[in-house]
């Protein structure tokens, strides 16, 4: 597992008159763990979304390994390429260890069957994510945060590149939580993850992007990005920042009470967006 | 700030474990297509003795290796058995196996395809489609294709319906179990109709009721030659289903998933799509429309064998054969001398097990259309 760059140019979203994003710029360095952030709606899924190939950019380049994603067969994208996405899986009692060997389908030519270095990469991905001990239990009878950490070690049996994530920590527990992006930072492919967190984002995360009403309001190191300013102008919320003494990451402290600088050009919240 | 420094759960001990071999976990594939091979010679050799003539089974497997060229077995039967079993008895228990292991192959894929536990060919209309097409090409004389005409027909109208089944059912890229049963139901009942129309219109009245007894599906009646085609058709479909066992359980987890998993989505669903209607529409004309074998088999083989399409695939053929072999026997024993259409049969069997499989998946809280 190698890491590549990814460069998404002037990527522009649409969803039949609805514009999802616009004119999107992101880079991310072999290695890096990008964050993507911002409030529900500011398009980040759909984001994730053109760079790991379901949605066509109306606009624009999503640029992988040097490569256009888009011009490049499904299957061969998919052996640089994996994703952790939210979309409910169906019940069809497949085991744990039989989900996870579903990411080694694009390394696979008709017919071929599973290997013991297949056996052993499904293996190794599901003690990467804590759920060893899952292997032969059914999927579909798995709680919701075990689930999550199952899907995150198909993306990882698929050996990838760049690995995308939308909200991978749904549903975790706070030591999963940790557990599973300290897991992708350690990894040596790059990371591009969707979060909401912002402090679990920044501890996590080499740069963020800010993503608001489809267009990036920010981006940069987590100590640059994350100010009260952007707060209030991007989620309309008083917040403080401060460097932590012991992480020495940004930290930020909410304040309700208070009324977020500037506030009156708050965002409304946008009902029934997508995140 | 260093990688390492960030990562809590460097230098956790993670208790290593035993990496397993591939497959195991499940009972073994081997055993139960074992199993499945024996039960389906045994069915068949049931299916030609038992019947109005009782021929002892050694004798059909003698009267069956004689007539393979084999003749180390006394020929000690009449020559009336041995017409009974080759020329009566062994087209339609064939047909009856290769039936049921259509059925219940194309009922495996659809599951997949429209990520549904309910879907199979009948219930989805697919069956009324072929039926219809058939229906069509009997009453109006089409002959374009020769004798391929009825078998096309029925292939025509099975992939018509299930276009307009997929078309009605899919909102916003889901496939509702509601929605999915709801628009099965329309397109069958439409077709149905339109079928029953034509039927009740023909001036070929004699035509019509053979015709109609055929819509309730049975094996009756058939020949050597009624076999060719739904054979090689379900031999195709075995083949490239069984080869493209790997997308089907990606489609398991979704679209999205099955793409960035590498499965060019819509493309591969149209091409399934037309491989399972050439199926269904082969079998429907030779059989005509019988249910539910499509649904019961693959549920009852992922009990055994679990989900993974490369196991359900093959073992699905073989117990889809099984069962309507055994259908099929009761079918002509049961009130004889009258025969029951199988069709009949089986659904009296398949009624309850969707009844069962519907509140077993809201319990679950997997019906996802319903919730």
């Amino acid at each position: 597992m190698t890491a590549t760059d990814l460069h998404v140019d002037g990527v522009t979203l649409t969803a039949g008159a609805r514009r999802l994003v616009r004119d999107v710029s992101l880079t991310a360095r072999p290695g890096e763990t990008v964050g993507l952030v911002g409030p529900n709606g500011s398009g980040k899924s759909s984001l994730l979304r053109a760079v790991y190939r379901v949605l066509r950019p109306d606009a624009g380049r999503v640029r992988v390994d040097g490569g256009d994603a888009w011009s490049l067969p499904v299957r061969r994208l998919a052996r640089t390429v994996a994703a952790v996405v939210q979309d409910a899986a169906a019940d069809f009692d497949l085991a744990v260890r039989e989900v996870v060997a579903m990411g080694r389908t694009p390394h696979k030519r008709l017919l071929d069957g599973d290997t013991p270095e297949d056996a052993c990469l499904i293996e190794s991905a599901l003690v990467a994510v804590g759920a060893g001990g899952l292997a032969d239990r059914p999927f579909g009878r798995l709680s919701g945060g075990e689930r999550q950490r199952v899907l995150i070690a198909r993306a990882l049996a698929q050996r990838p590149a760049l690995l995308v994530l939308d909200e991978p920590t749904n549903h975790l527990d706070i030591r999963h939580q940790l557990e599973v992006l300290g897991l992708l930072r350690s990894l040596p492919a790059t990371v591009l993850v969707a979060l909401h967190d912002l402090n679990l984002a920044a501890y996590y995360c080499d740069r963020l992007y800010v993503l608001k009403d489809g267009e990036v309001t920010a981006s940069g190191p987590p100590a640059d990005v994350l100010t009260p300013r952007l707060l209030a102008e991007v989620y309309g919320v008083a917040g403080e920042v401060v460097l932590h003494s012991r992480t020495g990451r940004p930290h930020i402290t909410f304040l309700p009470g208070e009324a977020a600088p500037g506030a009156g050009e708050a965002p409304e919240a946008r009902p029934g967006g997508v995140g | 700030m260093t990688r390492t420094a960030a990562d809590p759960s460097a230098g956790r001990g993670v208790p290593r474990q035993r990496p397993a071999r591939p497959g195991a976990g499940r009972s073994p594939l081997t055993a139960a297509l074992l199993v499945l091979t024996a039960l389906l010679a045994g069915s068949v050799t049931a299916g030609l003795a038992i019947g109005s003539v009782q021929v002892p089974p050694g004798q059909v497997w003698g009267i069956l290796t004689h007539a393979l060229g084999a003749d180390w077995a006394d020929p000690g039967w009449s020559r009336a058995w041995e017409t009974i079993v080759l020329d009566v008895r062994a087209p339609r228990v064939l047909l009856g196996a290769v039936t049921g292991a259509g059925l219940a192959v194309v009922g495996t894929a659809l599951q997949a395809l429209v990520r549904n536990p309910l879907a199979e060919p009948y219930l989805l209309g697919v069956s009324s489609g072929a039926s219809l097409g058939a229906v069509a090409v009997i009453v109006f004389g089409v002959t374009w294709l020769g004798p391929l005409s009825l078998s096309a027909a029925a292939f025509a109208g099975a992939l018509g319906a299930l276009l307009l089944v997929y078309a009605t059912a899919r909102t916003g890229g889901r496939i509702t179990s509601a929605r999915l049963i709801l628009s099965g139901v329309a397109v069958a009942s439409v077709l149905t109709a339109v079928m029953n129309l034509l039927l009740l219109t023909t001036d070929r009245g004699n035509e019509a009721r053979a015709v109609l007894a055929w819509t309730l599906g049975g094996l009756g009646g058939v020949g050597w030659s009624a076999l060719w085609l739904p054979g090689s058709a379900l031999l195709l479909g075995i083949a490239v289903l069984v080869a493209q066992a790997r997308n089907l359980n990606l489609l398991l987890a979704g679209e999205e998933a099955a793409t960035t998993m590498g499965l060019d989505v819509a493309r591969f669903r149209a091409r399934l799509f037309v491989l399972l209607s050439l199926i269904t529409g082969t079998l429907v004309a030779a059989a005509g429309p019988i249910g539910f074998v499509g649904l019961m088999t693959p549920h009852i083989v992922r009990l055994f064998v679990g989900g993974d399409h490369r196991r359900v695939l093959p073992t699905a053929a073989l117990g889809g054969a099984v069962f309507l072999v055994w259908a099929d026997i009761a079918a002509r024993t049961v009130a004889a001398p009258v025969e029951i259409p199988v069709g009949v049969l089986t659904a009296l069997c398949g009624g309850p097990f969707f009844l069962w499989l519907m509140r077993r998946d809201t319990r679950r809280g997997t019906d996802r259309g319903v919730a």
